[in-house]
């Protein structure tokens, strides 16, 4: 087995990193039962895809270069972060409205959501 | 003996950071601890969007989901956090399920990850020899891109701007404060508020 240190990273490594995240992302979603953490797991399965966008987009990290994204790769993954904090904002006052009609968090409990 | 390689070095500091920070993220059923290692995952994650080169996302990162998203999602953790709910114990089965999924889901995408030559090893001696990504990026938000021949992102932009406005407008209106219509003098749970 070579030296993981001496060598040059790639696309792979980017990517082996964004599938620990989104999977980290939908066991979470999976399995917690407060709503808010649920909304953390959708922040990391984001953010997996984030990593391949910005990886596949960058100009060194393939062999060659005219493969990459280039500037697509960045583009569309500002339009995601953007797009997360406006999912957050509205999941959470979903979320806050929910805690005001049932005094509960649990998403267990939520199986009637009309107020 | 190879010379190290400090790109690769700091890429693997914060590979582990995201991973390990996720990892806690997914197995701590505190809600305000899975908060704060959310932040600490997401900040090593902008760590790793640097190194690729990718300078103004990485700066965006941080302020946008570090300094903005988790703010919220914090704001939204204060407001709930009562006694019952800070940490709530999910099932055996439904972790043994999530796993099951999880792993196979995980197996899959490694797989697929180191599946093509072209991507396992880079050309990293370059990365210090790359520019700064934000003027270009202001300018194909605004549709000019002189770098390539593809169009640049003037429509997608105004979408996303009515998109974030009509967000504004319906989380403000989902979580105004509700009044009630007609407080009857019967019930006291309507005279206590």
């Amino acid at each position: 087995m070579t030296n993981l240190l001496t060598q040059p990273v790639g696309v792979s490594h980017y990517m082996a990193v964004g599938a620990v995240m989104f999977v980290c992302g939908i066991v979470c979603m999976a399995t917690k039962r407060n709503a808010l953490g649920v909304l953390m797991g959708i922040e990391l399965v984001l953010n997996g895809a984030n990593i391949n966008f910005i990886a596949f987009g960058s100009a060194y990290l393939q062999k060659d270069s005219a493969m990459s994204l280039g500037l697509d790769g960045q583009l569309i993954a500002l339009f995601v972060i953007v797009l997360a904090a406006a999912e957050a904002a509205v999941a959470l006052a979903i979320a806050l409205n929910f805690y005001n009609n049932h005094h509960s968090i649990d998403v267990d409990r939520a199986d009637e959501l009309k107020g | 003996m190879d010379q190290i390689n400090w790109h690769t070095f700091f890429f693997l500091l914060s590979a582990l950071g995201a991973c390990t920070f996720a990892l806690m993220v997914v197995f701590t059923s505190n809600i305000v601890r899975m908060a704060f290692f959310l932040v600490l995952s997401l900040t090593s994650t902008a760590g790793l969007f640097f190194l690729a080169g990718a300078d103004f996302v990485g700066a965006m990162q941080i302020m946008i989901y570090v300094g903005g998203t988790m703010v919220l999602l914090v704001f939204g953790v204060m407001l709930t956090a009562q006694e019952r709910f800070v940490s709530l114990k999910t099932s055996g089965g439904t972790w043994s399920l999530a796993a099951l999924a999880g792993g196979a889901l995980l197996a899959v995408l490694l797989q697929t990850a180191f599946s093509v030559d072209d991507w396992k090893a880079g050309d990293t001696a370059q990365a210090g020899q790359s520019q700064t990504t934000a003027t270009r990026i202001g300018l194909g938000l605004l549709g000019a891109r002189f770098d390539e021949g593809t169009s640049g992102y003037l429509l997608p932009f105004e979408i996303v701007s009515i998109h974030l406005l009509v967000v504004l407008i319906g989380a403000a209106y989902l979580a105004r404060a509700k009044r009630r219509a007609k407080p009857s003098a019967d019930n006291p749970a309507d005279r206590s508020d």
